[in-house]
């Protein structure tokens, strides 16, 4: 095995089969030091140890897991015990956790091997990858492209076949966006569904972990491991969804929404069409749609930056170089901290810091925090009355395709509207899947299927019936088989 | 007669109470009993602020808010909530504490002191729940020390703070005030007070209607008293000579008695506090009528109840209930001996012996009291010489019979004291004729005779009727 794969994690079980965990990862590895899409933060020097302890099943359990030998990556902003995790940032060079995230003890009970750590926008903060510390990563469609982000290390890493299947997080789009860009599968659960513990906060309250691979079917696989209550998370709800049971090709019946504010004005030619073409699939298929309203999905983006950054604002206070990571000497403890803070974090990071300050300061925080969370409540009603009437809401991920690296890095606003079609699903705390539904130029175009709370099953059952019925999971980047 | 606070001083308070008889942290599983172990092994991702952690609340600690707001005859708020509230300092690990702002666990409630005239209310204006931040341990002095260490044992314990409406006018009040606190903190045995830290005070103060300063790092009772009197001498003087006082921040130096300016209203912190996202708003409407009925007998309740069932005056049951601990043990003996002839011995004898001493009740048995009111209401001993038995135990241990019997403290009989009598009058002979003669004094010196002679165990009053009876023959 030499040349790059898609391999879903049913063929790399078959692999392992007849050769062995720590071949297939070896081959992985190989792959990954070839590459050229700087995919990577850390390779977990750990993954072939693993690998050889699964194939003689010293841990007691791996072979019985359902992802016994199967290499992963992992979005370098959850923590790994024993592996670096820097969140792509300066400010974490060389912090190790002492402990695993929840979903990571949960991968490795299934026994799961890590691959290594992803690259990612620092903090999550962006939509290209391009604010990471590590330089960013390029899109295996075409390497002038950014993969979307911030999970973009995930998923390129998975359309490259540097990996079969890989773990990001969504605050504002993250699993979504970089999955539209690089035409792989990418899910961000219902808010609530995956314990977030272990995962380095950006905007908690509009977060998730969620999964990328290059079939539908990995994704309930993954979510079966990953997903439930965790008392760790006072926010993860108590909830019993089996996805392997929504794998279902039928969607007789479903009814479709969809939303003209999902179509707005910049919205690419191409996108439009490959997602209309989408819906009139799913109209063959069985299905019906109508149009919706949702009227306050123009004020999403800003009542969305403004909590997030708010949040963040709060969040990153701890790297102060006291306990972790990187630390700049002082006088005193005032002056390491910020020293500390002014060589650690990226511009990006620091705008939203100073922002998000701001935002909630005396005198300003009636004005902008609290009138986001109003906002925010709106566009939840948003979904509430659009989601009583259809069982599903369709929209295109992003409203274009993959843009030239460094087009957009200059300037920030150009970069945060991009987001437009995501960060609605995180304000209302709704389950969104994105999966490919066509090429524009060469470059892969992500269906956005978004359903109510712990609604997943229908959603994943809309996704793998268009999977089962189109061609577009078959497409994949030049040198990839 | 009123008290008129010629001053027009008004001192509120904020205690911080640490729950440190919980057996875990505020919103970790890490131990409490922390106080006697290496520094920073009791912390986990989640004290230690690390990335990725999460904090869980602590049921037990809600449980404990609860009990405290209800002794405090607050109102239970039905949906309480966690903020975050942000600044920069080394011992807070993640660069915000997680507190309370607008949906305070409890609020509106009120305590009785003893005021400068008679019974004077205290209101709360609140009590919520908060995290405990590390400690920093300076080497050296704090302003020469060339480094500091951290240690986050402290970080995440959970604490209670209480803040008091500005009704007290003296320091006098405040200290009353932090008594009757501790005392029913104590009651509730949500906190061990004798633990370091275990309370924290700041202080308000403000004279004649003027702007307040808040004096902080008050760590003892007494404390608290000097700080107030300081800082009210120190606003009284700077009126007097034409200044005005300022709003600020000053600092309580325990070592020098003075408080020191740390920042004006123009410095404050703005905490940006916001809804903490990791913590759900938790309904405990449900749960405020089971808390109640945990609820022990509090101070006031049991300082009626000791008036009534055992027939005292309201001094002694004051002070009999000041201490729970004090309570329990005059109950005790109360079980077991009239308490008509015991609350005296309890409350003012033993409690006045274990003030002098700086002691606690947990210094004498139960037991030794029960013996020792016995051999005095049996006429084995006398009172004095129980006093000392009393005096013993405390200063070098024991049981109270092997003291009575090491000192030969047993009553001797009429007999012996009536020999005695006859050979003091035989062998001073100038004595008998001055007191016949109208000297009054030579009685008593006859009658200490008697006492040297019996060696003090013959009881004294019976000792002067004796020497007068064979006097007056």
């Amino acid at each position: 095995m030499s040349k790059a794969k898609w391999m879903g994690i049913s063929k790399v079980r078959e692999s392992i089969a007849t050769s062995s965990s720590e071949e297939v990862t070896a081959s992985y590895l190989d792959t990954i030091l070839k590459s050229r899409i700087n995919g990577y933060v850390t390779i977990n020097e750990g993954a072939i140890a693993r690998a050889q302890d699964i194939d003689k099943n010293k841990d007691g359990k791996g072979h019985d897991g359902v992802l016994a030998g199967v290499p992963i990556a992992i979005k370098d902003n959850i923590s790994t015990k024993g592996i670096q995790t820097t969140c792509s940032s300066k400010i974490l060079q060389g912090y190790v956790p002492p402990y695993n995230a929840h979903v990571i003890e949960r991968l490795l009970d299934a026994g799961a091997v890590i691959l290594g750590k992803t690259n990612m926008d620092e903090f999550a903060m962006g939509t290209s990858t391009e604010s990471s510390h590590y330089g960013t990563t390029l899109n295996p469609w075409d390497h002038e492209k950014v993969p979307g982000g911030s999970s973009g290390g995930s998923a390129a890493v998975v359309a490259a076949g540097e990996a079969p299947i890989s773990l990001g997080s969504d605050t504002g789009g993250s699993v979504r966006c970089p999955a539209a860009f690089c035409g792989v599968v990418g899910l961000k659960p219902t808010y609530g569904g995956i314990s977030r513990y272990g995962l380095i906060s950006y905007a908690n309250s509009l977060e998730q972990i969620g999964p990328i691979a290059t079939n539908v079917s990995d994704i309930a696989t993954i979510m079966d491991v990953i997903g439930g209550y965790d008392p760790r998370d006072s926010t993860s709800i108590k909830q019993e969804i089996t996805y392997q049971d929504s794998l279902v090709d039928d969607v007789t019946g479903l009814k479709i929404g969809v939303s003209d504010e999902y179509f707005a004005e910049g919205i690419d030619e191409g996108v439009e069409k490959s997602v209309w073409a989408a819906i009139q699939k799913f109209e063959d298929m069985g299905a019906t749609w109508e149009k919706i309203s949702m009227p306050h999905t123009k004020y999403a983006l800003a009542s969305y930056y403004i909590i997030a950054m708010s949040e963040a604002s709060s969040n990153l206070a701890r790297f102060d170089g006291t306990r972790h990571g990187l630390r700049e000497e002082g006088e005193n403890w005032h002056v390491m901290a910020s020293r500390t803070r002014a060589k650690g974090f990226g511009e990006e990071v620091k705008r939203r810091i100073l922002l998000g300050t701001y935002a909630l300061s005396a005198g300003y925080h009636d004005k902008y925090y609290l009138k986001a969370l109003k906002v925010r409540t709106l566009v939840k009603q948003d979904f509430d009355k659009a989601l009583s009437n259809v069982d599903v809401l369709m929209a295109p991920t992003m409203p274009t395709p993959a843009f030239k690296i460094g087009e957009k890095i200059e300037d920030p606003l150009a970069l945060y509207l991009t987001d437009v079609n995501t960060v609605p699903i995180n304000l209302a705390g709704v389950p969104s899947i994105s999966m490919p539904c066509g090429l524009v130029d060469g470059l892969p175009v992500g269906l956005q299927i978004i359903g109510n709370h712990f609604d997943e099953s229908t959603i994943m059952r809309a996704a793998y019936s268009f999977e089962q019925n189109t061609d577009h999971l078959a497409k994949r980047p030049a040198g990839v088989e | 007669m009123a008290y008129h606070n010629p001053d027009g001083v008004m001192i509120g308070l904020e205690i911080h109470v640490q729950l440190n008889k919980l057996n875990t942290k505020m919103f970790c599983g890490c131990s409490t009993k922390y106080h006697n172990d290496e520094p920073n092994s009791h912390v986990c991702p989640v004290c230690l602020g690390l990335p990725g952690s999460l904090p869980v609340i602590n049921e037990k600690a809600v449980e404990a808010a609860m009990k405290i707001g209800l002794a405090l005859n607050c109102e239970i708020v039905p949906q309480t909530q966690f903020h975050r509230k942000n600044y920069y300092y080394p011992d807070l690990p993640k660069g915000f504490q997680t507190t309370q702002y607008d949906f305070p666990i409890a609020s509106e409630g009120k305590v009785f002191i003893e005021g400068e005239d008679g019974e004077h209310v205290i209101g709360i204006t609140r009590a919520h729940m908060e995290e405990d931040p590390g400690r920093l341990l300076h080497i050296g002095s704090i302003d020469k020390s060339k480094g500091t260490m951290i240690d986050y044992n402290r970080s995440g314990m959970a604490l209670i703070e209480i803040v008091s409406e500005p009704d007290m006018r003296s320091p006098k009040e405040a200290r009353r005030f932090l008594d009757k606190l501790r005392n029913i903190i104590e009651y509730l045995d949500v906190c061990d007070t004798t633990l370091e830290g275990a309370m924290r005070f700041d202080a308000n103060v403000s004279i004649g209607g003027g702007s307040r300063a808040e004096v902080k790092n008050i760590s003892s009772h007494k404390g608290a008293e000097r700080a107030l009197l300081f800082e009210i001498v120190r606003q009284k003087n700077l009126l007097r000579r034409g200044g005005t006082v300022v709003q600020e921040t000053r600092h309580f130096d325990e070592a020098r008695g003075v408080t020191i300016s740390l920042r004006t209203k123009e410095q404050e912190h703005d905490y940006r506090y916001f809804p903490e996202p990791d913590l759900v708003p938790m309904r405990v409407a449900d749960r405020t009528a089971k808390v109640a009925e945990t609820l022990p007998e509090l101070p006031d309740a049991k300082r009626e109840r000791f008036t009534k069932e055992y027939g005292m005056a309201d001094m002694h049951a004051k002070a009999l209930t000041s201490e729970i601990r004090t309570a329990d043990f005059y109950e005790e003996v109360a079980a077991k001996i009239d308490a008509k002839i015991c609350t005296p011995w309890v409350a003012d004898v033993l409690k006045g012996e274990l003030n002098y001493r700086d002691l606690t009740v947990e210094s004498f048995k139960v037991d030794d009291m029960v013996e020792i009111i016995e051999m005095v209401t049996q006429d084995k001993i006398t009172e004095k010489s129980a006093v000392d038995v009393i005096r013993a135990i405390l200063d070098s241990g024991g049981s109270a019979t092997d003291i009575v019997k090491e000192k030969g403290l047993i009553k001797v009989e009429d007999d012996v004291v009536s020999t005695a009598v006859l050979e003091v009058i035989k062998e001073n002979e100038a004595a008998v004729t001055d007191y016949l003669g109208g000297k009054e004094q030579s009685l008593n010196f006859l009658v200490g005779q008697v006492m040297k002679k019996t060696r003090g165990r013959a009881d004294a009053v019976q000792a002067r009727e004796m020497v007068l009876a064979s006097l007056n023959k």
